[in-house]
């Protein structure tokens, strides 16, 4: 009994940490070097059929591919910048003008709390209710006003802008909760000596707010960056398969979803998935990189 | 004079923020108590005989009481296993520098989850577990441990070595310290870390969408169904919409406090 404690306490490192890495190795490593290895073959249609190994056919089909794979990773970049930029802009904004304690702040925080915890999916259903041409009570409104009333989700030029806009109705929130809590923890002498100095609003919001919170905002740069990049759920669950009918609203994610779930093309979806991986690992070391050398 | 106007200012910025932010959810539940001639009608935006016709749908033609049953169960034991191993996993790296660890761990919050799910499918569909609950599970948990981990090495660095210290001089092994000293010290990030990575498998649609037969579909996944079936019932789709999003906005409301500790863990230091 004493040599086994012995025994647990000074491996107790490694035997913490081991069922995590375990989870981690199964389920996402192997994985992985799973997908890599199927983007070397024309895998399709059944999980069972034989697949030979085709070399970077894949990738190459790809890379010249102007019709399908360029174009969705056009469309994943300008969605994670716009998205990411409005996200960012209003929510500091909010977070700057929630700073000093009010009546009624316990309301504001749950109505910023609510689209974030609410199911994707049913935000998709939510606003093609609102925004559908006709019925919906977006245009009933803008008809009113004698407004022109767009087709939102249903115009193919629009259908991405529209999403990018429920995005942001969904995470704003996100950033501005945590730039909230950076401008929290700022002390209040610091503005203090500000005032003292006769520094406008905007002036001492910009050179000395701002600053001292760039850590949380960086860290919510690199959360929202990151998800923005994923997102699969609002596109797929108001578009479809392939991002609608002229693939409209077709990133990266969908792309490689829709070539394996839908189509069976897993060698080819691989490849996406490969490339994809690479792209996303380059923004987010970007990202850790540039808070390291801000924060430090 | 100037102070008031930006008294002012701040006063309509909340506003327009809290009724931004409301008002869609306001316009989806009401929706779901109406019949789908009130949703249409411009007369009736506030003022309709409200109806349970849609909820009728939801519950009796489309079996939602079953798919509610079965996210309850995947998302709960899904967070349930991440703070299993998570939650020493989170306290060996925190304590014993361990930083390469989480970063490893971590990595499974910026992969995507699609390049998971190919693999996944060929390895399950191999072992015959495509459509069970254990294949649900183990994928859900991918939500769940990096958010576990994440929020309680955030926790155990802040936590005071001095107590599993002094439980050591009196004779607690390392091991004896963890469990009976610091997991009982660590209630408030425990809680945290199972509400956080509850609402997130909650969430979660894609695993559903792959993974899920029949018998184990969750309820995203079963709404996203039902738009094939309902068509344009509005009602039937908004009363989905409300039995999925309650239980999660309830818990927002009574918890926020924990939700808010959660979404922000870590990112107000380097």
């Amino acid at each position: 009994m004493h040599a086994l404690r012995t025994w647990l306490d000074r491996r107790i490192k490694w035997i913490l940490i081991a069922p995590a890495t375990l989870f981690v190795l199964v389920l996402i490593a192997y994985p992985i070097v799973f997908t890599a290895n199927l983007s070397l073959t024309d895998a399709k249609r059944s999980t069972t059929r034989p697949s030979s190994f085709v070399g970077f056919e894949n990738f190459w089909n790809l890379l010249t591919d102007t019709h399908r794979f360029w174009p969705a990773v056009g469309r994943t970049a300008f969605f994670t910048v716009a998205a990411i930029t409005i996200e960012m802009i209003l929510g500091i904004l909010i977070a700057l003008s929630l700073r000093k304690a009010f009546r009624g702040q316990a309301i504001v925080r749950v109505a910023m709390l609510l689209p974030l915890v609410a199911t994707p999916v049913a935000v998709g259903v939510m606003w093609m209710l609102i925004l559908e041409p006709n019925t919906g009570v977006a245009n009933m409104i803008l008809r009113n006003l004698g407004l022109p009333e767009p087709l939102w989700l249903a115009d193919p030029s629009l259908a991405l802008n529209t999403l990018i806009l429920i995005d942001a109705w969904q995470w704003t929130p996100m950033v501005a909760l945590i730039v909230l809590a950076g401008l929290t923890q700022i002390p209040s002498e610091t503005e203090e000596a500000a005032d003292i100095d006769g520094a406008g609003l905007f002036k001492k919001t910009w050179s000395v707010i701002l600053p001292q919170a760039s850590g949380s905002i960086l860290a919510a740069l690199l959360i929202r960056s990151i998800d923005a990049f994923k997102t699969f759920d609002i596109l797929y669950a108001t578009k479809g398969p392939g991002g609608g009918s002229n693939h409209e609203v077709e990133t990266l994610n969908i792309l490689a979803y829709s070539l394996s779930f839908d189509y069976q093309q897993y060698g080819r979806a691989s490849a996406v998935l490969v490339l994809f991986l690479t792209l996303l690992i380059c923004v987010v070391t970007s990202i850790v990189l540039m808070r390291r050398a801000v924060t430090r | 004079m100037r102070k008031r106007i930006t008294t002012l200012g701040r006063g309509a910025m909340i506003t327009l923020v809290v009724l931004g932010f409301i008002a869609p959810l306001a316009w989806m539940f009401l929706a779901a108590f109406k019949d789908n001639a009130s949703i249409t009608d411009p007369s009736q935006m506030i003022a309709f005989t409200p109806t349970l016709k849609n909820f009728h749908t939801v519950f009796i033609t489309q079996d939602f009481a079953h798919y509610f049953f079965n996210s309850v169960l995947i998302s709960g034991t899904s967070t349930f296993l991440g703070l299993v191993i998570g939650t020493p996993a989170a306290y060996a790296t925190a304590r014993f520098k361990l930083g390469g660890a989480t970063g490893f761990i971590m990595f499974a919050r910026v992969i995507p989850v699609v390049s998971l799910l190919i693999p996944w499918y060929f390895i399950f569909s191999q072992i015959g577990w495509v459509g069970t609950y254990q294949a649900m599970i183990l994928a859900t948990a991918f939500v769940s441990l990096p958010m576990v981990v994440a929020i309680m090495a955030g926790f155990y660095n802040e936590l005071s070595p001095e107590l599993e210290e002094a439980a050591m001089v009196d004779g607690l092994g390392r091991f004896g310290a963890f469990l009976r000293i610091v997991v009982p010290l660590s209630t408030p990030g425990l809680a945290t870390s199972a509400i956080l990575s509850f609402i997130f498998s909650w969430n979660a649609f894609l695993f559903a969408l792959v993974l899920a037969g029949n018998q184990t579909m969750t309820m995203p996944a079963a709404m996203f169904q039902f738009m094939s079936y309902l068509g344009v019932d509005w009602g039937g789709l908004m009363a989905a919409a409300v039995v999925i999003t309650l239980p999660v906005m309830l818990v927002a409301l009574f918890l926020q406090r924990y939700i808010v500790a959660g979404l922000t863990a870590g990112t107000t230091k380097g």
